[in-house]
Parts: C-alpha cells; structure tokens; sequence
C-alpha cells in the first residue's frame, strides 16, 4: 500500500476536483437523495443537508458528523453526497444571518426526520421572531397544549433544523438558558447576535 | 449497503482514480471512467447487500467502464472543435506523470494485471475473470510488469 501511494499517486486535487463533478453530476442525474456540506460560522463548523424537498438537518460539530450522517443514511436514504450545489442558498442566508444582516431564513424545509407534536413544536418554532424569546410553556400554550411543557422542551432538543428553526429562543420560564444541542455557549452567542442586532 | 455513499467514494475513490489510470492513461479518459463508476455505483447502492466488499466491486464496475470509454473514443473518429476547458488542471504534475507513462508503456496484458491485481487488488482469480487468460498467467504478467516499472521509473529516475 505505502509503495502505491507513494509510487502511484494520485494528488488530493484531483480527487476533490472529481468529487465536485461527481456531485454536481448526481444531482443532474436525479440520483441525489441527500446532498451535504458544511460551513464555518461563530457557533463552529455546521453540516447542512438537503433532500429534494428542503433542507433536513443542520448539525453542530458536537454532535459528531460521521454520526449525523449515518443517521440520515439509515432514516432518509444512504444515496448521501457532499454536493454544495444544494446548499448554496442556505450557506449564504447563514452568512447573513451571522453577520446580523438577515433575521429570517427564506429556504425549503424537510421535516421529515421529526414526527407528531415534536414536529408541530418545530414548525411553530420559526414564529417566535428573530431577538425574541418564549418560555417552553408560552410555547406549549401557542401550540394549543398548555400542559406539554416537557414535551416542548423534547421537541426543541430534538429539532433537526437548529439555527434555521430557532428552538435557541425558547428559554425556561425564570429566563434561564435552559439546554441546547449545540451547547450552552453556541445558545448564548445566538441570542447575543439577535440582541445586538 | 445503509452506510452513506460518501465514505465509499473517501475511501475507495484514490484506488479507483489508480486504476482508471493504468487502464485508460491518465487524463480526461480516466476522469470520464472514474465518474461513471461512482455514478453506476450510487444507482446500485441501496441494493447492494451490507457484506459486499465495496472496491472489488467498484473495481469490477471500472473496468466495465473504462471498455465503455474505449469504445466511446473509437466512435468519436471525428475530433471535435469544443476544447475541454479544464486541460490545464488535468495535467499532472511532471513527476507523477513519469509512472503513470511509464505503465501506459506496459504491454497490455502487463499493464491490465497491473491495473486490476496490483492497483485494485482483485486476486489473480479475479483479474483473470475479467481480462483473461490463466491465473498463474496474470500472476507472470503482473510480476513482470511491475518489474519493468521499477526497471523503467528507476532508469527515468536517475536520468533527473
């Protein structure tokens, strides 16, 4: 093997050239079913990816990507590719969102990857407007299910869409951060950026 | 196969390129070869049972594809006037180059045995399947070939 790849190279450049016409060509070939890649921002690296539909899931570096994107092979299609292609409107709406110059995410949605009340959270969720808060039982209140408060906290820590669908500005009712998958600290800077704003 | 697609062009798309190489020569060829395996690949994914193994099974695919490509290029009699606008990119670095020429000026038989038992790692069995002839036969070719190579590449190498 060393004596291949040091007799028989094959330079990184190349490889990577062909696998962005591999992606660009799969996605013209209707052979796509996830597209992915991934974006540095102040809340640190984020993977984005996208079904035909929309974008599915945005995840933090925490949560380990090689897992996220198993986990998208097993519940959405193994046909998965880094193809920016697909995510270019989103990259460029989260460059604005970060440099406080957008305060609403315009792309398709999939959330297909969430199911019942937890979705019916998630969808809500884009309503509490951008440098506002709610308390998870204000949101159980909007969504019709004042006593689901536990539940809307599980619906926000399992929200595939973090960022685009702001489950960051649900807070507990005494003003206290509450958790977030992205860690505490990518909550706070979120919040930080839409007061600032 | 439920692992993402993604891992198998990571880690099977280098011995792949290799391969496409030795059979097509490097350049647009191989490139066209490499793409079209990977395409067929992504087809076939989903159905693909979980204990493949993934590159000889890639492998098989490319040299199905690289015939596809020679037979294309026999087609293509008249040379077009569209110039591919990437040529400059295409062109490897001199010394890389140097071995990559040096297998294109194998015998066939030596350069196919090469390509698919030494740089795809296909058993003599296999690679007799695919271009031929006995197992102890490919074994000679691919030890022959790769003698010359070395033979060859040390030459061009002192010659610098």
């Amino acid at each position: 093997m060393t004596e291949q790849t040091d007799v028989f190279p094959v330079a990184d450049t190349d490889l990577s050239r062909l696998r962005d016409r591999l992606g660009a060509a799969a996605e013209r070939g209707g052979l796509l079913d996830v597209a992915y890649r991934t974006v540095d921002t102040p809340v640190g690296r984020l993977l984005l990816a996208a079904t035909e539909r929309g974008l599915v899931r945005v995840a933090f570096e925490s949560e380990g990507f090689d897992g996220v994107l198993q986990a998208l092979a097993d519940r959405v299609s193994p046909n998965i590719l880094r193809a920016p292609a697909r995510l270019d409107a989103v990259a460029a709406q989260l460059d604005d969102y970060f440099a406080g110059r957008r305060r609403a995410f315009d792309v398709p949605l999939d959330f297909r990857l969430s199911t019942g009340f937890r979705q019916t959270v998630q969808q809500y969720l884009p309503h509490i407007g951008y440098g506002h808060t709610q308390s998870y039982k204000q949101v159980a209140e909007s969504v019709g299910n004042p006593g689901a408060v536990r539940a809307v906290g599980t619906a926000c820590a399992t929200n595939p869409l973090p960022v685009v669908v702001p489950c960051h500005r649900v807070l507990r009712s005494d003003g206290s951060l509450g958790g977030y998958l992205g860690g505490a600290a990518a909550k706070t800077t979120l919040l930080r950026l839409e007061s600032a704003a | 196969m439920r692992e993402p697609f993604e891992h198998a062009v990571d880690r099977h798309g280098a011995t792949v390129l290799r391969v496409c190489r030795a059979v097509l020569g490097p350049g647009p060829d191989a490139d066209d070869a490499w793409q079209e395996t990977f395409l067929a690949a992504l087809k076939a994914w989903a159905t693909l049972d979980d204990d493949t193994n993934i590159e000889a099974w890639l492998v098989r695919v490319a040299q199905r594809k690289a015939i596809d490509v020679v037979r294309g290029r026999a087609r293509r009699a008249v040379p077009t006037d569209e110039l591919p606008d990437t040529v400059v990119s295409q062109r490897l670095p001199a010394e890389d180059a140097d071995v990559w020429d040096a297998v294109a000026r194998l015998p066939e038989r030596q350069r196919l045995a090469v390509a698919y038992h030494y740089l795809g790692h296909l058993t003599h069995v296999e690679t007799a399947e695919l271009i031929g002839g006995t197992p102890a036969a490919v074994r000679r070719a691919a030890a022959d070939g790769l003698k010359r190579l070395r033979t060859v590449y040390a030459a061009e190498g002192m010659d610098r």
